[in-house]
């Protein structure tokens, strides 16, 4: 029962920050029907960013956080102009490369900033860990688990009630449609680009504490966060939200009770699976066809 | 009669270029990158009909490669089999698996199949870092043996080129044939609409699975190839970029192009040679090009290029139009 807790506690940890990264994930894909295999490199961005202003300049936390959103979130408004905007064809196997390249891209620029090296940061604030049924929980899980699900709600709050949400969520269903109705629609794909790059820099930045940060630390975790959004149904909010919850807890399950070897297998066993079971995720329609 | 003596020029002047590289190349490193060509020619040729012909894409096909790369290894060194006994076995099992993956898999489309096939390739790629007992782990498997036929040995850099370079050839002819009959024509069907071949009497399912085989069996190829070649691997030969390296040499060359994917192979090949001079920067010049070629030719080089070349054409002596 206390590694069952454990388990589940770890599980819940990494399960917040796949359900935020596949909401990037999820957000984009409504938005332009796009994958962005380079989404994993905004987390990486976020924790290195959050490393420099909070580990290295010392600004304080909030500030640093702030100031890491928007290095982020520029970023990402920086690959929609420069580079998916441009393409004058878009073929999905064309964008898929040149996600990938800017991936690489990406990658390389951290390398060249940050070096090599892995770095860690402490904290967000340093409590003990919490006791509970004699497992234990630290601190900055209670963090993670706080900020997924205050994204969430947020999120969901912004494409209910306020005009700009409802404005993007016209132009995910149908881009000409709302456009014909006056939503600038170029503009919605571009918002939609920066808060899913913001998003991944967010997940980047609270996982920091516990994790060790380096240039390559991005591929996983977006291939990750991406399984998620699969699980859940790909373009479902709340979809991406229980897919991420789902896929944290099961590798937790699967690390603690089968063997560790299988842990960065897991995600993908569970994506064929849903692939083969029912190819539109839990939340998603069951139609396969949609590109 | 026309297109006959094209043909027949193109594989001359092919026959030709291997030729005089493999007499006339002194130096082992660059023998070395010409074979290294090669074995991504045939990695692209296999995707190529698969992506380019019958319109599916694949981003698990490193799996395949290292099919033929590990059966080979494990069967010649723990087994102590022939070589030549292993390549059936290496080409069946990276069939099996194509078969039994795609039969599910390829009744999806699009990003779907992108997924699925994703999926597929992390989950070969963590067995062959985890099956350490057998695959060596992440340290990777030494000592696989070098090819030998009677008295020729492959062991000697030049020999590898030409075996390497006639597989490449043979599989050039064999894509050739395919794509000249009603299978490859039932492909491009596919490829265009697969509602409109069904409507006319196309097994897309079928078709769809036989080509999945097929390049399957090609990666497993050039994995044989490129196994006993440097007689070490290791799984990151065979990774999630390995996958999208070989989509990109598919792409970057031009689809549904046997040239393309030629042209596809030797630049990407090349590439991370080239790209040494830039040391640390590497990474960010790979990257570079990657997009800048695909946001600027997204039909691949050799269709870009002659689109230029025939826009600049066309401004040049208008009074043709």
């Amino acid at each position: 029962m206390q590694a069952f807790l454990q388990y589940l506690f770890s599980g819940l940890t990494n399960g917040a920050i796949y359900a935020i990264i596949a909401i990037g994930f999820s957000m984009l894909y409504n938005a332009t029907e796009l994958i962005n295999f380079a989404h994993g490199e905004f987390v990486m961005l976020g924790a290195l960013t959050l490393v420099t202003f909070w580990g290295v300049f010392g600004l304080p936390l909030p500030v640093a956080f702030l100031l890491t959103i928007i290095a982020v979130s520029l970023v990402g408004l920086l690959l929609e102009r420069l580079a998916i905007r441009t393409v004058s064809r878009p073929h999905p196997i064309v964008l898929v490369i040149i996600t990938v390249g800017a991936s690489i891209f990406l990658r390389g620029v951290a390398m060249i900033v940050w070096g090599k090296d892995a770095r860690s940061l402490p904290p967000f604030i340093d409590l003990p860990p919490i006791q509970l049924g004699g497992a234990t929980f630290l601190a900055q899980s209670v963090w993670i688990l706080v900020i997924a699900l205050l994204l969430a709600v947020g999120i969901h709050l912004f494409y209910r009630k306020t005009l700009t949400g409802k404005a993007m969520q016209a132009t995910a269903i149908n881009k000409r449609a709302a456009w014909l109705t006056g939503i600038p629609s170029e503009r919605m794909v571009l918002l939609a680009f920066v808060m899913s790059a913001g998003l991944g820099g967010i997940a980047g930045m609270i996982i920091a504490p516990v994790t060790m940060c380096s240039y390559d630390m991005g591929t996983i975790l977006g291939l990750k966060g991406f399984c998620a959004a699969m699980l859940g149904g790909i373009g479902s909010l709340w979809g991406a939200v229980i897919g991420g919850f789902l896929l944290g807890i099961v590798e937790a399950m699967g690390v603690g009770f089968i063997s560790s070897a299988l842990k960065d297998a897991i995600a993908f066993i569970l994506l064929l699976l849903i692939l083969y079971i029912r190819p539109g995720g839990i939340f998603g329609a069951a139609s396969t066809q949609r590109f | 009669m026309k297109q006959f003596f094209r043909r027949t020029a193109s594989y001359t002047l092919f026959f030709l270029a291997v030729l005089t590289v493999g007499l006339l190349v002194e130096n082992p490193y660059y023998l070395q990158l010409f074979t290294f060509i090669g074995i991504n020619t045939l990695l692209a040729l296999g995707l190529n009909m698969l992506m380019g012909y019958a319109g599916q894409i694949s981003l698990g096909h490193a799996a395949f490669y290292g099919i033929g790369a590990y059966t080979t290894a494990i069967l010649t060194v723990h087994y102590s089999l022939s070589p030549w006994l292993s390549l059936p076995c290496a080409l069946g099992l990276a069939a099996a698996v194509a078969f039994v993956v795609g039969l599910p898999t390829l009744k999806l489309s699009g990003y779907y199949l992108g997924m699925g096939t994703l999926g597929f390739g992390m989950i070969g790629y963590i067995i062959f870092r985890e099956w350490s007992s057998l695959t060596g782990g992440s340290s990777g498997f030494v000592g696989i043996p070098p090819l030998e036929l009677g008295p020729v040995s492959f062991f000697s850099g030049r020999n590898y080129f030409f075996l390497v370079w006639a597989t490449v050839l043979l599989i050039i002819i064999l894509c050739r044939r395919l794509i000249k009959s009603r299978t490859g024509r039932a492909l491009r069907a596919i490829h265009d609409s697969e509602n409109a071949a069904r409507a006319v009497g196309v097994n897309t399912m079928h078709l769809k699975l036989q080509v999945f085989v097929f390049s399957a069996a090609v990666a497993a190829l050039a994995g044989f190839l490129y196994a006993h070649f440097i007689s070490f691997i290791s799984p990151g030969s065979f990774d999630f970029l390995a996958s999208v390296r070989m989509v990109t040499m598919v792409v970057i060359g031009g689809m549904a192009s046997i040239w393309g994917a030629l042209l596809g192979a030797a630049l990407l090949t090349l590439l991370p040679e080239w790209l040494h001079t830039f040391s640390e920067f590497e990474m960010i010049v790979y990257g570079l090009i990657m997009m800048v070629v695909m946001i600027f030719l997204p039909r691949g080089l050799t269709r870009g290029i002659l689109d230029i070349y025939e826009h600049a054409r066309k401004r040049t002596s208008p009074a043709e139009d």
